[in-house]
């Protein structure tokens, strides 16, 4: 048999790839150009294989969630004590529960209220759906403990959403308790404008305009929705470049094995 | 039959009376491989360590879940946030799946491009497709568990299409899901299914071996083994080249777990499951979309059902749908040509899956579809009247030493 040389296997094998990962990416473009808004994508710290986040924005982002968006919102999956890993220490984290108050059961079996503890998890601002909807003319706030994961592109989805509100054009009708929103899918949302020109006074001085509070929100709520990134990160650096080791060994070791076969 | 011969006196004793480790010492450490397989003969071991990597992450998992409407989603939440390395395992098991199904559809397609279905191998392949059909159930159930909108409308979705039979349809739905909608008794059963279904996958898997041994690896030319001098002890030459695969496929594995680990799943079941609001676009994981591609391109609900269903189905007869003798594409030019395209066929209809059923995208499912039935149901049975194959090589070792004879290649071994 004549058969063909091994390079020219291996470029065939490459091109056949290629055309197959090239459908697969098209395919993931074209998706995307389906959906019909496209928001401006921002340099987020938290980005990238090595991205981390920034503890200062993320402060300045929980003043912001306090201040601003706890009224309507919870993130309920947040405890209090895991605003340790944003820089705060166990005496802040004490204080800053004891601003809430949870339901608990007295010795007698009654219902009271407490301080909340820095074990409790983040007090929602209503009971439950009902009410929230209730109190906002039927739309229902999102808890947005998840709400970057749970948006595609969701960093750049929500700093895009928070930042907005526009003049709606001259054709567009705006029924009572809707805003119009150019990033918000269908135009319409519930939620009025959040953010305004120094709508909270940052502790650190930074300038709070809405594009910075909506980035620094976007910073606090991407590390609720994903409070294990960076050590993900970290762990998989680690893991890869083992990884890259035994591959690379078991190469070598499997060359060595073949050689008396191949060469025969 | 090689009688082995240990030295450990405990070892000795106990394969006297069960002769586990003469077992083992056949079947992993002189059992006869081909000599020229290729990379594509890796993807069945990775498939068996994907399930394995499941099945250990899963039972974890399992011991951190609660199985009930009002706290699946946040008991999968406490798994990210509180259980020490949750997150690692639940991204582990999550993209786990995606990359097992990523392997076996590799494996499935070698086992097409090299005739690996063909006699005496016919049982060795339906055993494959039953183990992929088991893995289709097995994923689409664990998929409900976490209790997102997806799971939600996704369960569904396809539970509902059982209700496509005459006469009993509506009855096995209602029967399905323990109730008249999907609810708690559905994700109860399907969280005792999802953990039950891996371990019939193990029975099947190792009825796949008992089958693959009996005969021993198809290979990239498709000719039977001559002799000795047409295969290699498995250890340590395929133990190491499977190592050298694994490190590779772990390696790609590692960096979706842990830089990119929701890449291949749906935001929207970042969203607790409600029967309030539907999602905008129901889709089912990438695994299953070429088959929804299908399911939607016909009209009819009942035929879309069935047509699904066979695509599947079809895959259990083709050893007897190819009527050529010839196993390998590298012999069968046209056949060689046919393959990529049903490749590209099935490719293209995993990217109609995921689109919405209008417009254009009705019309290519439809081709996409018919197509992907030509090619088994026509092309497979008459293309050998039409196609010269190539001449066929004497033997393995033949090609592999291009230039030399059998006969000196056998002399050079002698020799050594």
């Amino acid at each position: 048999m004549n058969a063909k040389p091994y390079w020219f296997k291996i470029k065939r094998f490459i091109i056949q790839s290629c055309t197959i990962l090239s459908l697969f990416f098209s395919s993931q473009i074209c998706f995307a150009a389906g959906e019909k808004i496209t928001f401006p994508k921002l340099d987020w710290s938290f980005s990238g294989i090595t991205g981390t986040f920034d503890r200062a924005s993320q402060q300045r982002g929980l003043q912001v969630y306090k201040e601003v968006c706890a009224g309507c919102h919870g993130v309920r999956l947040l405890a209090y004590r895991n605003l340790k890993a944003i820089g705060y220490n166990d005496d802040e984290i004490k204080a800053f529960a004891s601003e809430n108050s949870v339901n608990t059961l007295n010795d007698d079996g009654e219902v009271v209220e407490r301080e909340a503890r820095p074990s409790d998890k983040f007090v929602s601002p209503y009971p439950n759906e009902k009410a929230a909807r209730v109190a906002n003319g039927g739309a229902y706030p999102p808890d947005l403990s998840l709400i970057v994961k749970a948006r595609s592109d969701g960093a750049n989805y929500l700093h895009a959403l928070l930042t907005g509100y526009v003049d709606a054009p001259d054709e567009q009708k705006i029924p009572d308790g809707m805003y119009y929103n150019k990033y918000y899918p269908g135009k319409l949302i519930g939620m009025p404008q959040p953010l305004y020109e120094d709508g909270v006074e940052y502790a650190d001085g930074t300038k709070a305009t809405p594009n910075q509070m909506a980035k620094d929100v976007t910073a606090f709520l991407a590390w609720a929705a994903e409070p294990e990134m960076e050590d993900r990160k970290r762990l998989g650096i680690s893991v890869i470049l083992f990884l890259l080791v035994l591959t690379l060994l078991s190469y070598l070791a499997m060359k060595q094995i073949w050689a008396p076969i191949k060469n025969r | 039959m090689s009688k082995a011969k240990f030295k450990n006196p405990v070892v000795k004793w106990i394969d006297h009376r069960l002769p586990i480790f003469s077992f083992m010492d056949h079947e992993l450490n002189h059992y006869p491989t081909p000599k020229n397989l290729n990379y594509f003969w890796n993807f069945g071991s990775l498939a068996g360590i994907a399930l394995v990597t499941m099945i250990i992450t899963g039972i974890v998992l399992s011991m951190n879940y609660t199985a009930h409407v009002d706290y699946a989603f946040d008991s999968v939440e406490r798994i990210m946030r509180d259980v020490n390395h949750g997150w690692l395992i639940r991204y582990i098991h999550m993209n786990g799946a995606s990359f097992f199904f990523i392997v076996v559809y590799i494996h499935i397609f070698r086992g097409l491009y090299y005739g690996s279905y063909k006699a005496p191998r016919e049982l060795l392949w339906i055993l494959g497709v039953l183990i992929l059909l088991l893995m289709m159930a097995t994923a689409f159930m664990g998929y409900v568990l976490p209790w997102g909108q997806m799971s939600f409308w996704g369960a569904t979705v396809i539970t509902n299409l059982f209700s496509a039979i005459p006469l009993v349809g509506e009855s096995i739905v209602t029967w399905l899901w323990g109730g008249f909608s999907v609810d708690n008794s559905t994700l109860n059963r399907f969280f005792s299914l999802h953990f039950v279904l891996p371990f019939v996958i193990v029975g099947v898997v190792i009825l796949h071996l008992v089958a693959l041994h009996r005969f021993g690896s198809n290979n990239p030319i498709g000719i039977d083994v001559k002799g000795t001098q047409d295969t290699l002890p498995f250890n340590p030459y395929y133990t190491i080249k499977d190592l050298f695969g694994l490190g590779v496929f772990l390696t790609i594995f590692a960096a979706a777990v842990f830089f990119f680990p929701n890449f291949m799943g749906h935001p929207d079941n970042y969203i607790e499951a409600n029967p309030m609001v539907t999602p905008a676009h129901i889709v089912p994981e990438w695994y299953f979309l070429p088959f929804y591609a299908i399911l939607r391109a016909i009209p009819d609900k009942l035929g879309g059902v069935l047509f699904m269903f066979g695509s599947i189905a079809v895959l259990f007869v083709i050893p007897w749908l190819d009527r050529s003798s010839v196993r390998s594409s590298q012999f069968r030019p046209i056949f060689k040509i046919f393959f990529w395209i049903l490749l590209a066929d099935c490719v293209l209809l995993g990217y109609l899956g995921a689109m919405p059923a209008e417009g254009i995208y009705v019309i290519l499912s439809r081709i996409a579809t018919a197509y992907y039935f030509f090619h088994f149901l026509i092309l497979f049975p008459l293309l050998p009247y039409i196609e010269k194959t190539k001449p066929l090589p004497i033997s393995i070792s033949e090609p592999v030493l291009s230039g030399s004879s059998p006969a000196s290649a056998f002399a050079f071994r002698e020799k050594k």
